[in-house]
């Protein structure tokens, strides 16, 4: 007994000296902003809902370019805004970047997102925007209907077709991505409750094929396992990328024809009301929002550029043609509503 | 043993503390949950909803907690009791299920067997993930019995199977139930398995409720009904433990005892634990190996693998020694002292442990930020986090550990004319060392592989190896989960090794 406990109190030791060091390390001095007016040196807290994996190469360019450090708490976009919410006016965090709009639509409604200058909110499209002026959209995103042409002749025109028997057990979706969530959110708020249910219960009654992820719904559809899968537009675009478009013989379908399923929904970020950093964070958000910003989503997710004038990528529709459903993306944060439907329906948990 | 009912004000205080730690959480959600009156919340509860999530939630627990005990008791005796050769290093094969986080284990079976969700996938998962926590105190507890229990019952004219019934059973009866306890508080609080399962029980609709509702007053209010039903739980526990602790009469050492097995039962139950193996361990490790051949996005970066491991174990030690030494006091009263004051101490521990980390993160979050701002978002909070999570884990085990040692021993000591401290130093804690090493490794290993609490409280930009796991598998980037989630395990198996080692020296020493 002795020697094993000797060890493992000399492991705990040699731990909380480590520990020890590194947290010595982390409470560095206090930031204060130069008198000059220079921004170098401030360090900028994010609550980052985007993942790391994708974003983590354009903060990096951020600080290299302003010499603004960026410390990110990396999170589930939702989290993040109930911790936000939690926090209250004391939060660290400077700037809140989100996955999707409703999040960002839950933290401004409470008025703990700053107002934006008017020459940021401008550079976006009014319906990519907070009605309030509290966030603005980075990127944008649409709902697709992906599908196997060997197996589909002339895809659906719009959702109301997918309840045609014909696609019985043969559509496929992820019931927990957020995305979907979304798309039936808008549907609820366009259509209304009654008509969103009426329409979910035909869904549900035509079989869809649950799948984990968007990007299995996707490859389902690519191997043929389903002919159509609701996802969003770039999953295709990143599996051509990834394995070679002579892999791929799956096909995006646009609605362009103003119907719900084209959703178009958006990652976008806000300015924390309560930091005291407001003149960096807004450095951020522009940063974010010009040309070598939005190159960036271009290039990494395929996703619509939102400002700055940049062109999608070359091979997804133009943006001005996509025609998405008329909605305040801020109605998108009744996202628990949405979930008891499906719940309800039967189309979300077992 | 002879419960005394004055308890001594050095150890008193600071179980009081501890249990005031522990139920820090039900300050925030009394707090919040009645921040718009009762009547929201009666309104928020009184729905269909409400007893259905009950119910599927109850369901749930009971399945899983009667399958980890049938499966805790089947390895404990495999181990123990059975004869066969590997008893150790099956021990510590069967510990390792321990450390595999319910998440990485509920996607493994998912993505293989898609047609599982639900509840069936739910139970799995969460069966195989804790039935250790009977197994561990089953084991150690019947290490410690006198086979002549056993020779007496059979002379009596018992079989083998009614003498492991009526003697055995009865001898564990303690670490059994409170062992079921810790399972059924886990399954209740338990999201991951449910998540990768899509079963709608208590936890998804809270994690829904700060996800997707933004709303932590409707989490919390559906917190405060899990309380309750841990209140129910750990107050049924204590009438099913039963007034009197094992202990063996006189003094000496017991033989070990051994069950002669015939071949076919032997072969029989050599493939019953090959099969738990390969269910709770061999499924999500053989997954978190495939990811390793799949092409990954970005290389690895050894950086990051060697800073997650340092934080993981950097943050687990810490948890560990903390949790153990403010669980120490409430174990110690709880087994030496038995008064209404003790048993309410105690079972104060217990209830924190059916929330979700996602509201014991949030709530520490609400009164960190609010009472010690300069501490939120450093360790000193990520560690009080993981306590409240992890207390009932270390009281549990040090309590079964402070019961069996008999307390006569420490009236002989006081007898010499040592005071009560001096007695608590030089016998009671030596004895009960294997049982306190045991919690250390058991909070050491589920602080390691906890999520909520880290991501929420951790220092911003510190990443450890569950939220690496985390980063990586939201992108479906599973190349680059594998190596973590490997490292999560190979890191876990220190703890586990502590933890055999010292359930192996009760039984040499016995």
């Amino acid at each position: 007994m002795n020697r094993s406990l000797r060890r493992f109190i000399a492991a705990s030791v040699a731990s909380l000296v480590l520990a020890a060091c590194s947290t010595a390390s982390d409470t560095s001095a206090p930031d204060t902003t130069p008198e000059d007016g220079s921004l170098a040196g401030e360090t900028l807290v994010v609550y980052s809902g985007r993942s790391e994996s994708l974003v983590d190469e354009l903060f990096t360019q951020f600080t290299a370019q302003t010499g603004i450090a960026l410390d990110v708490r990396y999170g589930d976009s939702g989290e993040l805004a109930s911790l936000i919410l939690t926090e209250g006016k004391a939060s660290p965090a400077d700037v809140y970047f989100s996955q999707d709009a409703g999040a960002l639509g839950a933290v401004s409604e409470v008025g703990l997102l700053a107002e934006l200058p008017p020459d940021v909110l401008e550079q976006v499209d009014e319906r990519f925007r907070s009605t309030s002026g509290q966030w603005v959209a980075t990127s944008g995103r649409v709902r697709v209907v992906v599908y196997n042409p060997t197996l589909v002749a002339t895809p659906p025109a719009g959702i109301d077709d997918l309840l045609d028997p014909q696609w019985k057990g043969k559509i496929g979706y992820a019931p927990t991505n957020a995305s979907w969530q979304s798309f039936v959110t808008a549907l609820r708020v366009i259509r209304g409750e009654d008509a969103a249910r009426t329409w979910l219960e035909g869904f549900a009654a035509n079989e869809p094929v649950p799948y984990e992820k968007n990007g299995v719904v996707r490859d389902a559809v690519n191997a043929g396992e389903v002919s159509l899968g609701l996802v969003n537009h770039y999953y295709l675009y990143e599996k051509i990328a990834a394995e070679g478009a002579d892999a791929v013989v799956a096909k995006n379908h646009y609605f362009l024809n103003g119907d719900v399923g084209g959703l178009v929904n958006v990652a976008g970020v806000g300015v924390v009301a309560s930091s005291a950093k407001q003149t960096a964070a807004l450095e951020f958000v522009k940063f974010l929002l010009s040309a070598q910003g939005q190159q960036y989503f271009v290039d990494r997710t395929f996703e619509y550029p939102m400002a700055a004038g940049i062109d999608a990528y070359f091979e997804l529709p133009k943006f001005d043609a996509l025609n998405p459903p008329a909605i305040d993306l801020s109605d998108l944060s009744s996202i628990e509503a949405t979930q008891q439907l499906l719940e309800e329906v039967g189309l979300l948990t077992r | 043993m002879s419960p005394r009912s004055r308890v001594p004000v050095a150890l008193l205080v600071p179980a009081i503390i501890g249990a005031l730690i522990a139920l820090l959480p039900i300050i925030y959600l009394v707090d919040v949950a009645f921040d718009r009156g009762l009547a929201a919340v009666i309104d928020e509860l009184w729905r269909e909803r409400t007893l259905r999530l009950v119910v599927r939630s109850v369901g749930l627990t009971v399945a899983v907690t009667a399958a980890a005990v049938v499966i805790g008791t089947f390895t404990a005796w495999a181990v123990v009791l059975s004869g066969l050769r590997a008893g150790t290093m099956l021990l510590v094969v069967f510990s390792l299920s321990l450390a595999i986080p319910s998440y990485l284990s509920g996607f493994a079976w998912i993505s293989w067997f898609p047609e599982l969700s639900g509840f069936v996938g739910a139970f799995i998962v969460l069966s195989l993930v804790t039935y250790p926590f009977v197994m561990l105190p089953v084991a150690a507890a019947m290490r410690s019995i006198d086979p002549v229990q056993d020779e007496v019952a059979r002379s009596l004219g018992r079989g083998p199977v009614s003498a492991f019934f009526a003697v055995t059973l009865g001898n564990v009866r303690g670490a059994l139930t409170g062992g079921a306890l810790l399972v059924a508080l886990y399954t209740l609080s338990d999201f991951g398995a449910v998540a990768a399962m899509r079963y709608e029980v208590f936890t998804w609709v809270i994690y829904g409720a700060y996800r997707a509702g933004f709303n932590p007053a409707r989490a919390a209010i559906l917190s405060l009904v899990l309380v309750a039903l841990a209140l129910l739980l750990t107050w049924g526990e204590m009438r099913a433990r039963g007034a009197t602790a094992p202990s063996r009469l006189g003094s000496g050492l017991a033989r070990r005892q051994r069950h002669h097995l015939s071949p076919g039962f032997s072969a029989l139950s050599i493939g019953v634990s090959v099969i738990v193996v390969a269910l709770g361990v061999g499924v999500p490790v053989v997954s978190a190996v495939s990811w390793l051949m799949r092409d990954s996005e970005r290389g690895l970066s050894t950086t990051r693998l060697v800073s997650s491991i340092l934080s993981s174990f950097q943050i687990g030690v810490f948890t560990s020694l903390a949790t153990v030494l403010i669980a120490l006091p409430v174990a110690i009263t709880a087994a030496r002292y038995r008064t209404p004051t003790t048993r309410w101490l105690e079972r104060s521990t217990y209830v924190a442990h059916a929330l979700p980390g996602i509201v014991i993160a949030i709530s520490v979050v609400y009164i960190g930020i609010r009472t010690v701002p300069s501490l939120y978002q450093h360790i000193p909070l990520l560690v009080l986090a993981q306590v409240i999570v992890f207390l009932p884990l270390a009281t549990a085990s040090m309590r079964s550990a402070v019961e069996q040692s008999t307390a006569s021993v420490e009236e002989v000591a006081r007898g010499l004319g040592a005071n009560t401290f001096a007695t608590l130093v030089r016998v009671t804690l030596p004895i009960a060392m294997p049982g306190i090493l045991a919690a250390a490794a058991m909070t050491m290993l589920s602080s390691v592989k906890e999520l909520p609490t880290t991501l929420l409280l951790r220092p911003t930009g510190v990443e450890t190896l569950a939220t690496s796991i985390w980063t990586f598998s939201a992108v479906s980037d599973y190349a680059a989960v594998g190596p973590y989630a490997i490292a999560l395990i190979v890191l876990s198996a220190i703890p586990v090794a502590v933890l055999t080692a010292t359930t192996s020296r009760v039984l040499r020493a016995s």
